[in-house]
Protein backbone atom coordinates (compact mmCIF):
# COMPACT_ATOMS: atom_id res chain seq x y z
CA UNK A 1 0.00 0.00 0.00
CA UNK A 2 1.40 3.37 -0.92
CA UNK A 3 2.13 5.65 2.00
CA UNK A 4 1.17 8.81 0.19
CA UNK A 5 -1.76 8.11 -2.13
CA UNK A 6 -2.43 10.73 -4.81
CA UNK A 7 -5.69 12.54 -4.24
CA UNK A 8 -6.78 14.73 -7.10
CA UNK A 9 -8.03 18.14 -5.98
CA UNK A 10 -11.68 18.67 -6.96
CA UNK A 11 -13.22 22.02 -5.95
CA UNK A 12 -16.61 21.12 -4.47
CA UNK A 13 -18.56 24.16 -5.62
CA UNK A 14 -16.87 25.18 -8.92
CA UNK A 15 -15.81 21.87 -10.54
CA UNK A 16 -18.27 22.20 -13.45
CA UNK A 17 -16.51 25.32 -14.85
CA UNK A 18 -13.60 23.12 -15.92
CA UNK A 19 -15.14 21.55 -19.02
CA UNK A 20 -17.92 22.29 -21.48
CA UNK A 21 -19.54 18.91 -20.94
CA UNK A 22 -19.71 19.49 -17.18
CA UNK A 23 -21.40 22.84 -17.88
CA UNK A 24 -23.91 21.17 -20.22
CA UNK A 25 -24.61 18.57 -17.51
CA UNK A 26 -25.24 21.31 -14.93
CA UNK A 27 -27.34 23.25 -17.46
CA UNK A 28 -29.49 20.15 -17.89
CA UNK A 29 -29.77 19.60 -14.14
CA UNK A 30 -30.76 23.19 -13.24
CA UNK A 31 -33.75 22.97 -15.63
CA UNK A 32 -35.50 21.31 -12.65
CA UNK A 33 -35.69 24.73 -10.93
CA UNK A 34 -37.84 26.01 -13.80
CA UNK A 35 -39.95 22.84 -14.03
CA UNK A 36 -40.62 23.18 -10.28
CA UNK A 37 -41.32 26.92 -10.53
CA UNK A 38 -43.80 26.33 -13.36
CA UNK A 39 -45.54 23.57 -11.37
CA UNK A 40 -45.98 26.02 -8.46
CA UNK A 41 -47.22 28.64 -10.97
CA UNK A 42 -49.86 26.13 -12.21
CA UNK A 43 -50.78 25.38 -8.58
CA UNK A 44 -51.43 29.11 -7.95
CA UNK A 45 -53.48 29.26 -11.17
CA UNK A 46 -55.66 26.34 -9.95
CA UNK A 47 -56.09 28.07 -6.56
CA UNK A 48 -57.22 31.30 -8.29
CA UNK A 49 -59.58 29.29 -10.50
CA UNK A 50 -61.14 27.73 -7.39
CA UNK A 51 -61.67 31.21 -5.89
CA UNK A 52 -63.92 32.35 -8.71
CA UNK A 53 -64.03 34.58 -11.77
CA UNK A 54 -62.62 37.80 -10.25
CA UNK A 55 -59.59 36.07 -8.72
CA UNK A 56 -58.84 34.07 -11.89
CA UNK A 57 -59.16 37.02 -14.26
CA UNK A 58 -56.96 39.18 -12.02
CA UNK A 59 -54.40 36.36 -12.13
CA UNK A 60 -54.51 36.26 -15.96
CA UNK A 61 -54.04 40.04 -16.11
CA UNK A 62 -51.10 39.81 -13.72
CA UNK A 63 -49.30 37.59 -16.24
CA UNK A 64 -48.76 40.47 -18.66
CA UNK A 65 -46.47 42.44 -16.35
CA UNK A 66 -42.84 42.60 -17.62
CA UNK A 67 -41.82 40.20 -14.83
CA UNK A 68 -44.65 37.83 -15.79
CA UNK A 69 -43.63 37.76 -19.46
CA UNK A 70 -39.95 37.33 -18.51
CA UNK A 71 -40.88 34.36 -16.27
CA UNK A 72 -42.76 32.66 -19.13
CA UNK A 73 -39.95 33.24 -21.67
CA UNK A 74 -37.08 32.10 -19.40
CA UNK A 75 -39.09 29.08 -18.21
CA UNK A 76 -39.88 28.13 -21.82
CA UNK A 77 -36.16 28.24 -22.77
CA UNK A 78 -35.09 26.03 -19.83
CA UNK A 79 -37.98 23.59 -20.28
CA UNK A 80 -37.13 23.26 -23.99
CA UNK A 81 -33.58 22.38 -22.92
CA UNK A 82 -35.00 19.87 -20.44
CA UNK A 83 -37.17 18.29 -23.16
CA UNK A 84 -34.41 17.99 -25.80
CA UNK A 85 -31.80 16.69 -23.32
CA UNK A 86 -34.36 14.23 -21.91
CA UNK A 87 -35.28 12.87 -25.37
CA UNK A 88 -31.62 12.71 -26.45
CA UNK A 89 -30.89 10.41 -23.48
CA UNK A 90 -33.73 7.95 -24.14
CA UNK A 91 -31.56 5.37 -26.03
CA UNK A 92 -29.31 5.17 -22.93
CA UNK A 93 -32.22 5.03 -20.48
CA UNK A 94 -34.23 2.41 -22.36
CA UNK A 95 -32.36 0.64 -25.16
CA UNK A 96 -34.63 -1.47 -27.38
CA UNK A 97 -33.33 -4.91 -28.35
CA UNK A 98 -34.49 -6.71 -31.50
CA UNK A 99 -33.06 -10.25 -31.51
CA UNK A 100 -29.27 -9.91 -31.32
CA UNK A 101 -29.28 -6.25 -32.40
CA UNK A 102 -30.13 -3.06 -30.59
CA UNK A 103 -32.39 -0.54 -32.30
CA UNK A 104 -30.21 2.43 -33.42
CA UNK A 105 -30.35 5.30 -30.90
CA UNK A 106 -31.37 7.75 -33.62
CA UNK A 107 -34.60 5.82 -34.20
CA UNK A 108 -35.59 5.98 -30.51
CA UNK A 109 -34.71 9.68 -30.24
CA UNK A 110 -36.49 10.44 -33.53
CA UNK A 111 -39.65 8.66 -32.39
CA UNK A 112 -39.68 10.77 -29.22
CA UNK A 113 -39.24 14.02 -31.17
CA UNK A 114 -42.05 13.00 -33.57
CA UNK A 115 -44.30 12.20 -30.59
CA UNK A 116 -43.39 15.53 -28.99
CA UNK A 117 -44.40 17.47 -32.13
CA UNK A 118 -47.75 15.62 -32.33
CA UNK A 119 -48.49 16.10 -28.60
CA UNK A 120 -47.62 19.82 -28.77
CA UNK A 121 -49.78 20.42 -31.85
CA UNK A 122 -52.71 18.53 -30.26
CA UNK A 123 -52.42 20.57 -27.02
CA UNK A 124 -52.25 23.87 -28.93
CA UNK A 125 -55.16 22.82 -31.17
CA UNK A 126 -57.39 21.68 -28.28
CA UNK A 127 -56.62 24.95 -26.45
CA UNK A 128 -57.90 26.88 -29.48
CA UNK A 129 -54.64 28.49 -30.60
CA UNK A 130 -55.34 27.54 -34.24
CA UNK B 1 -31.24 -6.44 1.81
CA UNK B 2 -31.61 -2.92 3.10
CA UNK B 3 -34.87 -1.25 2.24
CA UNK B 4 -34.60 1.89 0.17
CA UNK B 5 -37.09 4.47 -1.05
CA UNK B 6 -34.97 5.06 -4.16
CA UNK B 7 -37.19 3.12 -6.62
CA UNK B 8 -40.22 5.21 -5.59
CA UNK B 9 -38.63 8.66 -5.90
CA UNK B 10 -36.70 7.62 -9.01
CA UNK B 11 -39.89 6.31 -10.60
CA UNK B 12 -41.68 9.59 -9.92
CA UNK B 13 -38.62 11.49 -11.23
CA UNK B 14 -38.55 9.52 -14.49
CA UNK B 15 -42.33 9.65 -15.02
CA UNK B 16 -42.31 13.39 -14.27
CA UNK B 17 -39.34 14.00 -16.57
CA UNK B 18 -41.06 12.28 -19.48
CA UNK B 19 -44.41 13.97 -18.87
CA UNK B 20 -42.89 17.45 -18.51
CA UNK B 21 -40.72 16.96 -21.63
CA UNK B 22 -43.80 16.11 -23.72
CA UNK B 23 -46.35 18.56 -22.27
CA UNK B 24 -44.77 21.55 -20.50
CA UNK B 25 -43.36 23.34 -23.59
CA UNK B 26 -46.84 23.51 -25.19
CA UNK B 27 -48.44 24.53 -21.88
CA UNK B 28 -45.89 27.33 -21.41
CA UNK B 29 -46.63 28.53 -24.96
CA UNK B 30 -50.31 28.79 -23.88
CA UNK B 31 -49.54 30.85 -20.76
CA UNK B 32 -46.97 32.93 -22.66
CA UNK B 33 -49.66 33.77 -25.26
CA UNK B 34 -51.96 34.76 -22.38
CA UNK B 35 -49.19 36.95 -20.91
CA UNK B 36 -48.78 38.63 -24.32
CA UNK B 37 -52.49 39.42 -24.40
CA UNK B 38 -53.68 36.64 -26.75
CA UNK B 39 -55.53 34.50 -24.21
CA UNK B 40 -56.16 31.05 -25.81
CA UNK B 41 -59.86 29.98 -25.72
CA UNK B 42 -59.18 27.19 -23.19
CA UNK B 43 -57.67 29.64 -20.66
CA UNK B 44 -60.78 31.88 -20.62
CA UNK B 45 -62.58 31.59 -17.23
CA UNK B 46 -65.71 29.73 -18.43
CA UNK B 47 -63.75 27.15 -20.45
CA UNK B 48 -61.05 26.57 -17.82
CA UNK B 49 -63.72 26.27 -15.13
CA UNK B 50 -65.68 23.72 -17.21
CA UNK B 51 -62.45 21.78 -17.89
CA UNK B 52 -61.54 21.63 -14.19
CA UNK B 53 -65.10 20.75 -13.12
CA UNK B 54 -64.94 17.50 -15.10
CA UNK B 55 -63.20 14.61 -13.32
CA UNK B 56 -60.93 13.99 -16.30
CA UNK B 57 -59.80 17.64 -16.37
CA UNK B 58 -59.07 17.43 -12.63
CA UNK B 59 -57.04 14.27 -13.21
CA UNK B 60 -55.01 15.89 -16.03
CA UNK B 61 -54.21 18.98 -13.93
CA UNK B 62 -53.38 16.87 -10.87
CA UNK B 63 -51.01 14.55 -12.76
CA UNK B 64 -49.19 17.46 -14.46
CA UNK B 65 -48.73 19.51 -11.26
CA UNK B 66 -47.78 16.65 -8.94
CA UNK B 67 -45.41 14.77 -11.30
CA UNK B 68 -43.68 18.05 -12.26
CA UNK B 69 -43.14 18.76 -8.56
CA UNK B 70 -41.74 15.27 -7.78
CA UNK B 71 -39.48 15.39 -10.85
CA UNK B 72 -38.12 18.83 -9.86
CA UNK B 73 -37.73 17.81 -6.19
CA UNK B 74 -35.63 14.73 -6.91
CA UNK B 75 -33.43 16.42 -9.50
CA UNK B 76 -32.95 19.47 -7.23
CA UNK B 77 -31.75 17.13 -4.45
CA UNK B 78 -29.07 15.68 -6.76
CA UNK B 79 -28.20 19.11 -8.23
CA UNK B 80 -27.70 20.71 -4.80
CA UNK B 81 -25.22 17.90 -4.04
CA UNK B 82 -23.38 18.76 -7.28
CA UNK B 83 -23.26 22.43 -6.24
CA UNK B 84 -21.46 21.42 -3.05
CA UNK B 85 -24.33 21.19 -0.52
CA UNK B 86 -23.65 17.88 1.21
CA UNK B 87 -26.35 17.73 3.93
CA UNK B 88 -28.39 15.22 1.94
CA UNK B 89 -30.81 14.17 4.71
CA UNK B 90 -31.87 17.78 5.32
CA UNK B 91 -32.09 18.61 1.59
CA UNK B 92 -33.98 15.42 0.74
CA UNK B 93 -36.49 16.04 3.56
CA UNK B 94 -37.00 19.66 2.44
CA UNK B 95 -37.50 19.02 -1.29
CA UNK B 96 -39.74 15.97 -0.84
CA UNK B 97 -41.76 17.84 1.81
CA UNK B 98 -42.44 20.69 -0.66
CA UNK B 99 -43.43 18.17 -3.35
CA UNK B 100 -45.76 16.35 -0.92
CA UNK B 101 -47.36 19.61 0.28
CA UNK B 102 -47.82 20.75 -3.33
CA UNK B 103 -49.46 17.43 -4.20
CA UNK B 104 -51.89 17.77 -1.27
CA UNK B 105 -52.59 21.43 -2.13
CA UNK B 106 -53.37 20.45 -5.75
CA UNK B 107 -55.94 17.88 -4.51
CA UNK B 108 -57.54 20.40 -2.11
CA UNK B 109 -57.81 23.22 -4.70
CA UNK B 110 -59.08 20.89 -7.44
CA UNK B 111 -61.77 19.45 -5.14
CA UNK B 112 -62.98 23.01 -4.40
CA UNK B 113 -63.72 23.59 -8.11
Amino acid sequence: MSRKPYVREVPKTTWYFRQGRYMRYMGREVTCIFVGAYALFLLVAIKRLSEGRAAYEAFLEGLSSPAGILFQVVTLIFVLYHATSWFNLTPKAMPVQRGEQFLPGGVIVGAHYAGWVVVSLVVLFLAGVF
Amino acid sequence: MAKSNKPIVWGLFAAGGTLTAFFLPALIVLTLLAALGYVPDLLAYENMRAFAEHWFGKLVLFVIVSLSLWHAAHRLRITLHDFGFRSDTLIASAVYLVAALGTIAAIVYLLRI
